[in-house]
């Protein structure tokens, strides 16, 4: 009786994705679920901490299997970061999961000052981020979380793309003697990397080589970039891609590579346009003396549309037609510039 | 309006709180069941709001503190005139004003909830600002149990014995179900009550299904210089015998079988009613 819930992708994007024969993983909030177990079984000082957020966290084989290894402190998000701060400071390997939205708004203090000024080796894993929650509303969506995130120090912000990116970034989480925050949605993610990449933090990776035009972009907006890329590409354009998983610190180089080869940019983002990924590329950009047309693709700073994360993506252009899209009126305005 | 018509419009509110979730597939079914007696008596029987006296400064104020039961919200709004009832069939569709969480953009609303623990401080603001302006009219919030592990509860529980607001009370939809379980296996409140009393509130307890017992409660005179805590004891997924009391029906949404079941037992409990008439 429901109604079917809209694809992320048109059917021209299906067919690209068809094209490029990506394969379908699962949603990153598995991955980051089975990983943090694995890593868990093997180190008992790995504790999940969790703010009736077991199921959405996907933890329930977690709780299962390891009982020690998880706390559970109700609904309560700023005693959950104030507790995983005090376990990390006690010697354990935290890892606070919960809502993005609740986590870095309701507990932001928390996490500047327990976690991220004693600078203790906690994770903060922000799942259903961005407008995963889709139709629940701006109350449930986090558009705010690099930008609040990016202005306190000592935390490194991973926004894996797919399951291969979630994997490593929580693997690299668990390894830092340091504040981490990584945040992923809940949809099921296309592979997007081969075998033998490498995911290093704070290292972007080029997914695709361009000369024209090139999309830097983070987590789940990724996908919708490459496809972009490829339309463009049978347009006779060479269009770049890049994976920023690392959003502090930033990789400077790969931005600046990309702002000297291309002729025009386009930043790609599941958060508001104020203050995340966007913004940090023009500064970089800006700073260095590179001027090239950028086009900062993300949420606008208005009430956010009602909808599914689909209707939400394809509303603001996040999509392969929106992003292509934005690619020509930048290349247009780089003609014009000339 | 007589026992027997609210008695209905309980029955009637389950209905349309299950079709509008059904058919958008979405939404948080066990709660909405289980506050639903409660905003009826409330909307009904206590408030004074109207879509006539909605900007009127001396209506009554509702805050809906656990926001994720918006479908209850949503159909007895309907119901006061706020809006035609055949606008919920866009709940949670593309460009729709009925956000999944309480929300201004729709009529009769007066703030945005849904992230929890929130309730309580707006209304200490609410109730504060009618003291300020020697207003006669009363403040509601509604309040999960799980909700209640939020701190700033707490600190508002504070602030309200504190400022001596009588005119503030807050109801706790004591159904002892939240998410992950029972709510004494993942963050006990118990005992409640004396949580409350301790922070300097009048207490009372009732059964949050009893129209006639809650419509009491809540129509009583304050006791001067309190707020008043109704712990309203009520059975998560209420009405819906296969939903009552089972945790995955926080937001569970019915399959076609399910939704045609529940109807069916909702129907059935009508005519039960039309026959005591
Ligand atoms: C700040 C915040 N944290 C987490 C949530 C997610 N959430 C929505 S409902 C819910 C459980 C609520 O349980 P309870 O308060 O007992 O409500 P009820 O049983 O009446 O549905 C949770 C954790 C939220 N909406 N807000
Ligand atoms: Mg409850």
């Amino acid at each position: 009786m429901s109604a079917p819930a809209p694809s992320m992708f048109s059917p021209a994007a299906q067919a690209m994705i068809a094209k490029l024969g990506l394969n379908k993983g699962r949603a990153n909030l598995e991955e980051f679920a089975a990983t943090l177990q694995e890593l868990a079984e093997r180190d008992h000082h790995i504790i999940a901490v969790t703010s009736d957020s077991r199921g959405s966290g996907k933890l329930g084989p977690f709780g299962k299997a390891l009982p020690q290894q998880i706390v559970e402190v109700g609904i309560a998000e700023q005693n959950l970061v104030g507790i995983a701060a005090g376990l990390a400071a006690a010697g354990k390997k935290s890892f606070g999961v919960s809502p993005a939205c609740f986590l870095t708004a309701r507990a932001l203090e928390q996490i500047k000052n327990d976690i991220c000024y004693s600078d203790v080796p906690a994770t903060v894993v922000g799942i259903s981020a961005g407008v995963s929650y889709g139709a629940l509303g701006s109350t449930h969506h986090s558009l705010h979380d690099l930008a609040a995130l990016r202005a306190i120090v000592n935390i490194t912000i991973l926004v894996p793309a797919d399951n291969f990116e979630t994997r490593e970034a929580i693997r690299a989480a668990a390894a830092s003697e340091h504040p981490v925050y990584v945040r992923f949605g809940k949809a099921a993610m296309y592979d997007l990397h081969g075998s033998n990449t490498r995911f290093e933090v704070g290292k972007a990776i080029t997914l695709r080589e361009g000369t024209d035009v090139a999309f830097i972009a983070t987590g789940e907006t990724v996908i919708h970039c490459l496809l972009a890329a490829e339309k463009l590409a049978e347009e006779g354009l060479s269009a770049r891609v890049v994976s920023m998983h690392t959003v502090k610190p930033l990789d400077e180089q790969a931005i600046l590579a990309a702002g000297r080869d291309c002729r025009a940019l386009v930043t790609a983002e599941e958060h508001s346009v104020h203050g995340g990924l966007g913004e940090a590329c023009a500064a970089v950009l800006m700073q260095a003396g590179v001027t090239v047309p950028l086009k900062i693709v993300g949420i606008p700073d208005e009430d956010t549309v009602t909808g599914s994360q689909a209707d939400i993506f394809r509303h603001y252009g996040l999509s392969m037609e929106g992003l292509s899209q934005a690619a020509l009126e930048q290349l247009k305005r780089a003609e014009s510039l000339v | 309006m007589t026992d027997q018509q609210l008695q209905l419009k309980s029955i009637q509110y389950r209905q349309k709180l299950l079709r509008y979730i059904t058919e958008a597939g979405a939404g948080h079914t066990g709660g909405s069941l289980s506050c639903v007696d409660i905003l009826n008596v409330l909307y009904n029987r206590v408030m004074n709001v109207s879509p006539e006296n909605f900007d009127h400064p001396d209506r009554d104020r509702y805050i809906q503190s656990k926001g994720h039961s918006v479908e209850a919200l949503y159909v007895v709004l309907a119901d006061k005139g706020f809006y035609p009832e055949a606008e919920l069939k866009t709940l949670c569709q593309y460009q729709s004003p009925f956000v999944g969480h309480p929300t201004r953009k729709v009529p009769g609303i007066e703030m945005n909830t849904g992230a929890l623990g929130h309730g309580l401080p707006i209304c200490v603001g609410l109730a504060l600002a009618g003291k300020m302006d020697n207003a006669q009219h009363r403040v509601f919030t509604l309040l999960g149990d799980g909700e209640l592990a939020e701190g700033s509860n707490w600190e508002a529980a504070m602030s309200a014995a504190h400022y001596k607001l009588e005119n503030l009370t807050a109801i706790l939809d004591h159904n002892t179900l939240q998410i992950t379980g029972h709510t004494r296996d993942v963050c006990s409140n118990e005992p409640v009550d004396e949580k409350f009393a301790s922070f300097g509130w009048h207490v009372v307890s009732v059964d949050g299904h009893d129209l006639t017992a809650l419509t009491k409660v809540l129509t009583a005179k304050p006791i001067p210089g309190k707020p008043t805590m109704v712990i309203a004891n009520t059975v998560k997924g209420r009405g819906v015998s296969f939903m009552e009391n089972v945790v995955s029906w926080h937001h569970g949404v019915p399959s076609p079988e399910q939704y045609e079941a529940a109807q069916a037992e909702l129907i059935q409990k009508q005519s039960a009613l039309s026959e005591v008439r």
